[in-house]
Order: structure tokens, then sequence, then C-alpha cells
């Protein structure tokens, strides 16, 4: 990582090998190669119609502002102060108790303290004093404010996109002060003079433009689709129906576009072929909203309310009753928490009920949206599925929380249910690494991208920790989660950290167990690894 | 007394420095959380640290040379590769061992160990730290291999369907 190497001179006089210890607030930000994220392209941008693009990148010294960037920030500032009375409290009632500094997966793994969340926070704090109260205006530095100049602007880019969002500081803080909605905030800030990233725009041009982050075109999709359902006849025996942009179905199904494109995203999707088909679901796929993820959610609330507007445009143009959503994590951020304010109520749809058990699910009464755990775990739960748990005797699964699933719909009971059901080996991780306490994967919120890697292994470290724990006392050899972001950036964290652990989804596992009308006997599992040998009949 | 006897008498001092001069190389804001925090989820990196630290000198006063010895020594170094350090100031960890004993003896009254006994220790340490330059290559260029497989992974399925996929290329899906 060294990017100027020093002379043998001054290379011994170093020896010591220590770095300067300054205190946070004196050092600079320095951009090194793996640890931040590339500028959007200029594109994408115009395709989003963001304002200033440009061609620039972190490292260059210059970032080519607007004349006006300091006006147009502080005016920024002062609209989400007003519009957002959660905004303005996060500033003002932070008590520096400390409570949340050692709770963040990035500082614990990097040991930099302007990732602990009160620090994070103070970045925007320092110069929200300094600017809007008054004793900011008149003691300054003094009463902790600082003005905003480039140099603070440029740690607001560094910092603002190494919080990844998860809101995992936020249980810890007796005020309920909710950081990653601080820098969702800082990151509205920056787009304001035209700082974004590209793994956050270009997903979320593409999906505005075609539907999903990929901007696969409506006969990609289908052409994917047809894909898969081909390849579990060849693994079941059974050929499913797949109804794409069918009017009149009951329920619109959208999952991340991931599972159609990645691995190992795709054997999820497998599973939930297998399982509609078999419970005779009247449901279609949308080739136009084809995608459940939602960048907007880490880019402004203006693009994200574009994109989630997609699928209930296409649930009122298909005329479906309600919408079922994959296994996504931060899409369930957006439709639990933002959904309502975005574009909501949906009260063109109705308040969804399973056509197979006729569960009423009234925590969606107002998005008219149920997560594929709430639908499944129903559906075991009334004994509507036949299960074959020993068709997945060959893993041994410990499960990761999803940031979002957990903490953001408290999704915590359902997915342990389904995993019991269709797994005989299940082992948890360590009590304060899951569930509320859940650590991220490292990667969320637009930053698992490859230029990024050393910040994300940093920021992963506590999760992989728990994992190797796991695996090393039980012989844990799959991960499984419920989020798209989590199966593709998993998998990377693992190779470094714990490699011999696979990652997977619910769904997989669902698909493995189930037990088809009229299937061939399974001779693989749905990533095709043979199955031992038998030696009795077949136990369901 | 011997070297050896004088490490083994002040192992839980040396250790302790040891460690302290470790967690100096973290910015100063953070050193009290990685010095205290004793849970080892919640401190991956201090447990780790202070943890296999032990090993490491066991096995440099003892001569022990197992796989734990290469267990404990990637421990670290896996952790340091992915830090903001320079290579040198990740690996500093483990020549610093030195000036600590060198101190630790400085501080002790009475007739002590003879320099070859020391030389030898000191090349010991010398050692480790180039067995650790070899971990942390190795670390780096799994980085470095990751980042190139995760491009293919992320559109995977897509690649294996319109044949631009070289199986062969990506280690044992
Ligand atoms: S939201 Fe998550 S990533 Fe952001 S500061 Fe809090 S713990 Fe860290
Ligand atoms: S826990 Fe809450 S009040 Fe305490 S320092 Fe953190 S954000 Fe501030």
């Amino acid at each position: 990582m060294a990017e100027k190497p020093k002379k043998p001179q001054e290379l011994v006089q170093s020896i010591e090998y220590k770095p300067p210890r300054k205190r946070w607030m004196d050092t600079p930000v320095e951009f090194h190669k793996g640890t931040f994220n590339y500028s959007a392209a200029v594109d994408k941008l115009k395709y989003l119609d963001l304002p200033y693009p440009r061609k620039w990148q972190p490292t260059e010294e210059d970032w080519q502002l607007p004349d006006n960037w300091q006006e147009i920030i502080h005016k920024g500032f002062k609209d989400r102060l007003d519009k957002y009375r959660s905004f303005r409290v996060f500033m003002d009632i932070c008590v520096r108790c400390g409570a949340c500094a050692d709770k963040c997966h990035y500082f614990i793994g990097s040991g930099d303290p302007r990732n602990m969340p009160v620090l994070r926070a103070e970045l925007l704090r320092s110069v929200y004093r300094n600017d809007f109260t008054t004793a900011g205006k008149i003691l300054g530095g003094l009463a902790g404010g600082r003005k905003l100049t480039v140099k603070v602007l440029k740690e607001w880019f560094y910092y603002f996109y190494q919080c990844t969002e998860c809101r995992r500081c936020s249980v810890f803080c007796p005020y309920g002060i909710d950081t990653a909605e601080i820098t969702m905030m800082a990151r509205e800030l920056l787009n304001l003079v035209g700082l974004n990233i590209d793994w956050i725009c270009t997903p979320a041009a593409n999906c505005f433009r075609t539907g999903n982050h990929l901007g696969i075109q409506p006969h990609g999709f289908k052409d994917s689709i047809e894909f898969a359902v081909d390849e579990l006849e060849e693994l079941t025996g059974v050929r499913v129906n797949a109804p794409i942009n069918k009017k009149g179905a009951e329920i619109l199904f959208v999952a991340p576009s991931a599972d159609y494109f990645a691995s190992p995203h795709y054997y999820t999707l497998l599973g939930y072929l297998a399982l509609f088909h078999e419970v005779g679901l009247d449901y279609t796929w949308s080739s136009y909203a084809s995608e459940g993820g939602n960048f907007g959610l880490f880019h402004s609330y203006e693009t994200m309310k574009r994109l989630n507007s997609k699928i209930y445009m296409e649930a009122k143009r298909l005329g479906v009753k309600w919408v079922l959503g994959g296994e996504c994590g931060h899409m369930w951020r957006v439709i639990h928490q933002y959904m309502d304010t975005l574009n909501g109520p949906a009260d063109f749809l109705e308040v969804p009920v399973s056509p197979i058990t006729g569960t009423k699910f009234e925590h969606a009464r107002s998005t008219r949206m149920v997560h594929i755990m709430e639908f499944t775990s129903d559906l075991i739960r009334h004994n509507k599925i036949k299960l074959d748990p020993g068709r997945n005797d060959h893993w041994r699964v410990t499960f990761h929380d999803s940031c979002n699933p957990a903490r953001a719909m408290g999704l915590i009971e359902e997915p342990r249910y389904v995993i019991n059901h269709v797994c005989n080996n299940f082992i948890e991780m360590p009590e304060n690494t899951i569930k509320e306490q859940t650590f991220c994967c490292g990667s969320g919120s637009g930053l698992g991208t490859d230029e990024n890697m050393e910040m994300r292994l940093r920021g992963g470290l506590p999760r992989a920790n728990a994992v190797k724990f796991v695996h090393e006392k039980n012989d844990v050899n799959i991960l499984l989660c419920i989020c798209a972001i989590d199966k593709a950036t998993l998998p990377p964290l693992l190779e470094y950290w714990v490699p011999d652990v696979e990652v997977g989804g619910i769904h997989e596992m669902v698909g493995n167990a189930l037990v088809m009308t009229g299937e061939n006997e399974r001779l693989t599992d749905l990533r095709g690894t043979p199955y031992p040998e038998k030696e009795g009949g077949e136990n369901v | 007394m011997k070297l050896k006897e004088f490490l083994a008498k002040n192992k839980k001092v040396i250790l302790e420095r040891w460690f302290d001069r470790i967690i100096d190389s973290y910015p100063a804001d953070s050193s009290n959380f990685l010095r205290h925090e004793r849970n080892r989820f919640d401190n991956p990196v201090g447990y780790t640290i202070s943890r296999d630290i032990e090993y490491l000198y066991d096995a440099l006063c003892g001569g022990m040379a197992d796989d734990r010895l290469g267990t404990c020594l990637e421990n670290i170094v896996r952790i340091r590769a992915v830090q903001d350090f320079t290579p040198s100031q990740a690996m500093a960890f483990i020549p610093v061992l030195k000036d600590v004993v060198k101190e630790t003896l400085a501080g002790q009254t009475g007739d002590c160990s003879t320099d070859s006994e020391l030389t030898d220790f000191n090349r010991r340490v010398d050692r480790l730290c180039l067995l650790g330059f070899d971990v942390y290559m190795k670390c780096r260029e799994k980085i470095y291999e990751i980042k190139a497989n995760e491009a293919k992974m992320r559109v995977y399925k897509l690649l294996e369907r319109t044949n631009l996929l070289d199986r062969e290329s990506i280690n044992e899906e």
C-alpha cells in the first residue's frame, strides 16, 4: 500500500515504524488504493439528471468543485434540517457518551477512530455547529465547530463512503441516534456538488433505465428465467411454470436481479421456482420491475423514490393483488421504513393474504409487500410443503442476519424457523454477532466493489471472525443469508478470512429439501453436487 | 541468570510491553479500545494479537516450530495486511520484540545473559520476521486474486450462459 517509497536515508530514520500519534481532527485524509470508491461515470449522472457531472477521481488534488460549492452545501444542509426533524435532533442531542464508539465493524476492523460512529457523525456535526448553532457561530472551534473547507469535504467523502448504513451503532445508542441516517444526509450533500461513486450511480441509472442493476433488457431477463427453468428440470425432473408479465396474476414477485445472473444467488432462484410451482402459486415475474434492490437508498431520497415507484407501477399495470419480495436486504429497508412516504400507501393493492394458507399479513397493510421468509415460514407452519431436510445433510449451516432484514424489519425468527425445518445441522454464531447485533458484511450500501477491497476486508473482519469461530469449533461449512449483496460480498470475504466456508441462500436449502410432486430421485443438490450413494430408501 | 530463564521469568511483562508496542502502531484515539476490550468477537484485532503473540513468544524462547506457529503468525499478519499500513509498518510488530527484550534486560540488575545468547534470540526473531513477510505476500496476493475473480463471480451465470466463462480460470467453483 506504500504509494511513495521512501529514500533509504529516510527509511533508516523512520525505522521506529510508529505512525505520528496525532488526534483525529489533525490527521488529513489520504486516499490509499483499496480503501475508496471511484467516482461516478458522467453518462450515468446525466441519465439520472444529477448535478455537476464531470470527470474526477478522489486521488486527484482538484476535485473541480463548482465555484459556489460551500453555498450549495450550506443551503442543502439547511433544507434538510428543516425537512427532516430527525436530522436536526440527531445533530443536536448526541451527548458523546461513547456507547456507539466501538460498535462499528469498520472501526473494529481498521482501528481508524474516524470510523467510530460518534466521530463519523462528528465530521458533519462539527460543520453543523459552526454554521447553524449560536455557540458555534460565536465560539467556532472552542464549541467544537469547524468551517467547511475542501479538506473537510474530502474527509466527508472518504468516511461517509466507509459507512455501510448498517445501523449496528444505533442499537447501542441510548438516544436512538441513527448514524446511518446521518450518513445518508452526508451523501445527499456530497451529491449536490457532484461527488458520487460509480458503484451506486451506475446500478441506479441502469435500474432506472431497464429495471435492474446490470441493465439487462426484457429479452435477456426472459432468457435468464427460462434458462433456470430448464436447469431446474434437469435437476429435479419437474418442469415448472415461471410466468413473466402475466396480467391478472394474483401476486407480483420481485427478486434482486443478482438472483438470476450471479452465483451463488442463482441456486436461491432455483429454490423460489421450485417452491412456487409446488404450492401452485398464481404469480408473475416482471421484466420491468426486474430488480428488488434499490441503490437509490444509498444515494438520495429522490433516487430511491424513483426506483421504488417502478415496482408499484408494475404492480398496478399487471393488476396483481399484492407483491412478494425475494431474498434481498436493503429492499426491505426501503419498503418498511421509507416506502410509505416515498410512494405509498399502496392502497390500489390488497392487504396481502397467502392464497395457500389464508394468512393475512397485517403488518404489510400499508406497503402491501411481503418478504419471502414470512411467506415460506407461514407455509411450513401450516404444513403445506413436504420437506426432506436430510438432503441438506452435507451442509453444516450457520446464519448471517443481514443488517436490513434484522435491524430494519425485525426479521429474526422467520429465517431461523425455516432453516430449522430444512436443515438438520444449524449452528448459531455467538450472540453478540447475530440478530439485532449482527455484524455487517462490510460491503453494503454500494461499497461492494473491487477497488475498495481492503476496506471491505477490514469492515468484514468482525463478521468473518465469528464465522471462523463456528467453522473451527463446529465444522460449519456454509454461511446462509437472505440478502443479494451478502451473497455477492461474503464469498470474497470468506475466501480471505475463512476459506472452506461457502455462502448460500435459505431458499437454496428450501429447494434442496422440497419434495416435489412427480420429481425424480435427486442425485445432486441444486448446485449439482452429487449426493452420496444411499444405503436405505428415501427418508422423508 | 541465563537469557532463557530471564525470558521465562519475565514473560508476562515482556508480552505486555510487546502488545503495547504493537497497539501503538494504531491511531492514538483507538488504542484504548484495542487494548482493553476483552471480548474476542467485539475486538478481534486486539484479541488475536494478544493471544497469538504469546504463542510466538513461547516458540521463540523454546524453539518450538510446529504448524501452530505458522497459524498464529498468519492470524496476525492476515489482519495487518489489510489495514492501513505500509508493508514495513505491517511487519514491524515482529522486530519490535527485540527492542522490548533489550529494554527489559536493561532494567534488570545483576548478572544476566551473554551476548551470544541474545544474538541467538535476535536471530530467531529475524527469522520469524522473514517468515512473516512470506505470509504477508501470500495475503496480498490473495487480495489481488480475489479482486480479479470477483468481477467474474458477480455475473457468473450470465457469463456461463453466454459461454464467456473460462471455467478453468475460476478456482473450483
Ligand atoms: S451505520 Fe454501521 S457502518 Fe455506519 S457508523 Fe453505524 S455501525 Fe458503522
Ligand atoms: S451512543 Fe448516541 S449519544 Fe452516545 S456518542 Fe453515540 S450517537 Fe452520541
